[in-house]
């Protein structure tokens, strides 16, 4: 009888299911994974090194490039970091706005995660269907903040403007006619509090279709139950946060446990998963779609009825208004110096978190009170799922590596920085 | 948080009395510094005690200070950072632990304690150049084969020492030293005390 070796194969860099750069060396026995190990770093750009080198204002833009399908939601935890040092009170309002935001990323990313996820394992359709949602919530960004991605809208004490009266609107061309373009305004008469609302009206229907192309599909089911189980124990020994632990039965969510912004004042659920596998955790991800759903709602009834400033009024951390800074000498003096110097946070260090789409994303940052951090250490959620990768793909076979690396959620800006 | 802060102190200085160089509380965060030829018993310790129960290692940091306050630094140059977190207890620790020599230094592995700290521990290898005895697997994490270097050190430039380049003549990638000149635009400015606050 001949001898059978194992043998070694390599799975991208550019490999569509590899989402991304990720270079994955598997050693298999016949199809069975014996042991996988990730080379990752192609996309390495050294932001903490960057930021070290740059004044706090001129990170931000940073963040939003980290987790390229979260964006607001990395910038949330770096200004929720400096205003911990600094000791900064942000108004209640931008808080709110914050937390709608962050519920509006946290839709973006799954959309996406459950569109290329369902890609990956052969649902065409999903993927149409999820982008097409994307598409409203990305026109909120760009109503706020001009950017349809990278949005840079959180600044160190508030947000950057409030958020505005008015949408703006289609405009007749070669490919639609007035009539087209007209049904397509149709919601966007409003302000982008009405656009948002009328979007969590549809969206739980949305949610629905999704759930009937996937949830009781016997070949969504074949290829997600029982694949990359994860332990309770195991999971929290291997560092999971996020959907990757409350998929294990572990009901931990920063948002409910140790609430930040408004957290603590607008209602909703935690899903946890049973079984710990890649079905439980896409249960856990449409739930918390619904969830957040929910908050928005909530952020938006608040919103209109209390109005009121969205960024602190220090002076040495955020810029006067337009107003003061040409008819007040203090003021200009302010702004020249914010925007020359930058901003000193004082001497110390701080830790902080916030429940980001895929898990902990943690900012840790150490100041010693000059105009740049010191050190910037950014703590992103799927750094270590991606670590967890080898211990749950062993002994399934070669298709399941794709079902596992999709249901991590990996996303290459923030695991490489 | 829901726990009472105070009784993290006060737990901490009870179990602890002479294992701990120090310990602070600021801004709501507790922060520990262990000694390295203790830091694996402590570190353990922390994660098994019914107290305190710190079953998760959220985070690894290395550090070099360096630079720290423009050369005011006279302490030991390289620590690593560790973030705990404890789920029951609903608390979070920072662990900080010093490595004793600056020119090699060298830290115990905690992949025993948290098997998640694996990768944790190969990027401030592969940044830092921190060195940690037990790892099963200490390679380069982030940077590119072959690299040379720790990049984040801080006497590392920000714009490296090789660029990459493809050379039509060889019909191949090439590294050579770098050409682009480092410039800063904002630069980094310490300011006195009470500056600007009359």
């Amino acid at each position: 009888m001949p001898e059978i070796k194992n043998y070694t194969m390599n799975f991208g860099p550019q490999h569509p299911a590899a989402h991304g750069v990720l270079r994955l060396v598997l050693e298999l026995d016949g199809e069975v994974i014996v042991r996988a190990d990730p080379h990752i770093g192609l996309l390495h750009r050294g932001t903490e090194k960057l930021a070290e080198n740059k004044t706090f204002l001129q990170s931000v833009p940073y963040m939003d490039r980290l987790d390229y399908v979260s964006m607001l939601c990395n910038e949330h935890a770096y200004v929720q970091a400096i205003e911990k040092l600094a000791g900064i009170e942000v108004p209640l309002r931008a808080q709110y706005i914050r937390v709608m935001f962050d519920e509006i990323t946290r839709i973006l990313n799954h959309l996406m995660w459950l569109g290329a996820h369902g890609l990956d394992i052969g649902a065409m359709t999903v993927f149409l269907y999820c982008f097409r949602e994307r598409e409203d919530l990305m026109d909120a960004y760009e109503a706020v903040s001009g950017a349809r991605m990278h949005a840079a809208y959180y600044r160190p004490g508030g947000v950057y403007r409030d958020l505005p009266d008015s949408m703006p609107q289609y405009e007749a061309s070669k490919i639609h006619n007035a009539a087209a373009v007209k049904k397509m305004n149709e919601n966007r008469q409003g302000s982008l509090l009405d656009f948002l609302e009328d979007f969590t009206r549809r969206f739980p229907t949305y949610v629905d279709e999704y759930e009937t192309l996937l949830t009781d599909n016997r070949i969504w089911k074949q290829r997600t139950v029982g694949i990359g189980i994860v332990t309770p124990e195991r999971a929290l020994a291997l560092g999971l946060s996020g959907p990757m632990l409350r998929g294990s039965g572990v009901a931990w969510d920063l948002r409910k446990k140790q609430p930040y912004a408004a957290y603590d004042k607008v209602d909703f659920d935690i899903p946890v998963g049973v079984n710990g596998d890649s079905y439980d955790r896409y249960l856990v991800r449409v739930e918390e779609m619904r969830q957040s759903n929910r908050i928005i709602k909530q952020c938006i009834d608040w919103l209109r009825v209390n109005p009121g400033p969205v960024m602190t009024s220090n002076h040495k951390y955020a810029p006067p208004g337009r107003v003061s800074m040409k008819q007040n000498m203090e003021e200009l003096i302010h702004h020249f110096k914010l925007f020359t110097e930058g901003m000193h946070v004082p001497e110390g260090e701080a830790y902080a978190a916030v429940e980001h789409p895929k898990g902990e994303f943690g900012i840790y940052l150490v100041s010693d009170g000059a105009n740049k951090p010191y050190r910037l250490k950014i703590r992103a959620p799927g750094f270590p799922h991606l670590a967890a990768l080898d211990e749950m793909v062993r002994g399934h076979m070669i298709a399941d590596v794709v079902t596992i690396i999709g249901t991590q959620d990996i996303v290459f800006g923030e695991i490489d920085r | 948080m829901t726990t009472d802060k105070k009784s993290l102190r006060e737990l901490l200085t009870a179990l602890y009395p002479d294992q701990l160089v120090s310990i602070q509380e600021r801004l709501g965060e507790t922060t520990i510094v262990v000694k390295a030829s203790i830091m694996l018993e402590v570190l353990t310790a922390l994660r098994d005690n019914e107290q305190l129960l710190f079953s998760q290692m959220t985070d690894l940091a290395g550090m070099d200070y360096s630079d720290y306050k423009d050369g005011e630094w006279q302490d030991k140059r390289f620590a690593v950072v560790y973030q705990l977190l404890s789920v029951v207890h609903n608390r979070r620790l920072r662990v900080r632990v010093f490595a004793d020599e600056d020119d090699f230094p060298v830290l115990a592995s905690v992949v025993g304690v948290w098997p998640g700290a694996n990768w944790f521990e190969r990027e401030a290898f592969d940044l830092f150049g921190i060195i940690f005895t037990g790892h099963p697997d200490l390679r380069r994490i982030l940077t590119d084969y072959g690299f040379v270097g720790n990049p984040f050190r801080k006497d590392f430039p920000l714009s490296g020492h090789v660029e990459m380049r493809y050379d039509p003549e060889q019909q191949r990638v090439v590294y050579q030293p770098v050409t682009v000149e480092p410039r800063v635009v904002t630069p980094r400015i310490m300011r006195e005390e009470n500056y600007g606050c009359n």
